[in-house]
């Protein structure tokens, strides 16, 4: 193959574990199997039974391409698969699906709640008594006078922002905030919440990119 | 055909009942032809504060039970020819119609009056479903109050749901307390809410009187109330009318005693 291996087989008490790089190309992987399988470890295929683990690393995988990958191994008579385990963190698959953004022109009054999966982008105000229910980030271009839960999945990464914060409750993941007796702000102007060690902090929007920084590539001269 | 307007709150006392006889009495002074609607069965009031209770006959669930024709339940104003009031029963409760009814009689009044007023009970349970099926726009009724506005915020939302558009009346205005910041202030209350202020009203000892002896605030010129009431009707007739001053109160000689500072 190429200048680097991407499967690693050990022999193990049970049988053979085979370690599957999780960084290549997925496809560059199936090739890489067969091609080992019957090309350079044709010793493996003939002899007795043997028992298969397959370590897949962090990479993320369809059900669908974990039967490529049997399929690929059990074309080999000899070869009886065990296990096809991936260590792939379940939580990223849910922040790729959570970052979809929602935008609401509304006013969400008293006895309103909204919910949505993913961030949320409310235009007009959260009137005391309101509610707004989000799994990623919630922010409102207008007065925040209800009570805001960002986080309700359990991410604790979220940020609830405003141009005008002055919340009846503010909760993010599960640890819950009253504001006037907490915390109080003086204009309350332009500000963000947080979680910083599973407290609640108030800090100005301007500072949001010291607690998340997204390096902007400028183009041009 | 005439307009359907429906007088609510949410909460309770803040002067629901008060708004409607004073807005049909002002809206009759201005010559309209005029019908209040009482949904609150069970706790009648507006024949009450009107002073026509003893002239009951027949009431609202008489009519939608078939008991008696729409004509026959109206009770006629004693000071107006074209002021009408549609009791509610007294005995009975809000289950007893249905908003079905309710929207049928309406339309048949609106054939007959150029407004038609409709005095909702507190809640947002059945009664007020009942009260707001056949009416065209809302009056809001708050007080300078957190839980007063909070009660407006939620009606007003279950009312936009309905497609009602509706404006809003800030009652029992206390200058004094509204200038030291113990009351919310006007801004403050149109802020949150974010509709249009069709008037606010004052908090007047005349409207207790008014009310205790069966004749509308809005019929005696010297209550600032009635001014107020007066006011909101003509803006209701599309007339433009500036927003009350509340400091007018201070009369000349106080005004003279503030200028020479001694005040």
């Amino acid at each position: 193959m190429t200048e680097r291996q991407h499967i690693i087989i050990k022999g193990v008490k049970e049988g053979l574990v085979f370690l599957l790089d999780d960084k290549c190309e997925f496809a560059t992987l199936l090739d890489e199997l067969q091609y080992k399988l019957e090309k350079t470890h044709q010793q493996l295929l003939t002899g007795p039974l043997v028992h298969i683990q397959v370590k897949l690393g962090a990479r993320q995988v369809t059900e669908d391409d974990k039967d490529r990958i049997k399929n690929v191994i059990r074309s080999q008579g000899n070869l009886m698969i065990q296990s096809v385990e991936s260590d792939a963190p379940k939580v990223d698959s849910q922040q790729e699906k959570q970052s979809n953004l929602q935008v609401l022109t509304s006013i969400v009054r008293s006895g309103q709640t909204y919910e949505h999966d993913g961030d949320l982008l409310l235009i007009g105000d959260l009137n005391p008594g309101g509610t707004l229910l989000c799994t990623g980030d919630i922010y409102v271009l207008g007065a925040l006078r209800g009570t805001a839960h960002a986080g309700i999945g359990g991410r604790t990464d979220v940020i609830i922002a405003t141009s005008f914060m002055r919340p009846t409750q503010l909760r993010i993941a599960d640890v819950i905030s009253r504001p006037p007796e907490e915390w109080m702000t003086g204009d309350a102007a332009m500000e963000f919440a947080f979680l910083n060690e599973g407290r609640m902090q108030i800090d100005k929007l301007a500072q949001l990119f010291r607690v998340r920084h997204n390096p902007i590539m400028f183009k041009g001269v | 055909m005439g307009e359907a307007i429906v007088v609510t709150s949410g909460k309770g006392g803040v002067g629901k009942t008060t708004t409607s006889a004073n807005l049909g009495t002002a809206l009759a002074l201005l010559g309209k032809k005029v019908c209040m609607v009482d949904t609150d069965i069970g706790l009648r009031n507006l024949d009450v504060v009107m002073g026509l209770e003893n002239r009951i006959i027949y009431d609202l669930v008489d009519v939608a039970e078939g008991r008696c024709r729409l004509n026959q339940a109206l009770v006629k104003d004693k000071r107006f020819d074209e002021l009408y009031m549609l009791p509610a029963a007294q005995t009975k409760d809000k289950d007893s119609v249905t908003p079905e009814q309710v929207r049928n009689m309406i339309v048949e009044l609106k054939k007959e009056h150029d407004y038609v007023i409709i005095d909702c009970p507190a809640g947002i349970e059945h009664g007020f479903r009942n009260a707001i099926a056949g009416a065209d726009r809302a009056i809001v009724i708050t007080t300078p109050e957190n839980a007063a506005v909070r009660d407006a915020d939620r009606v007003i939302g279950l009312l936009e749901q309905e497609k009602i558009p509706s404006k809003l009346i800030i009652n029992r205005i206390r200058q004094n307390m509204m200038k030291s910041g113990e009351m919310l202030d006007i801004d403050e209350i149109c802020q949150v809410l974010a509709i249009d202020l069709v008037g606010i009203v004052p908090d007047d000892e005349k409207v207790i009187s008014a009310a205790n002896s069966g004749e509308p605030t809005v019929m005696n010129p010297a209550s600032r109330a009635a001014i107020a009431y007066r006011n909101i009707a003509r803006r209701i007739l599309g007339d433009m009318v500036p927003l009350m001053l509340l400091d007018e109160k201070a009369g000349a000689f106080k005004r003279f005693r503030k200028f020479l500072g001694i005040g």
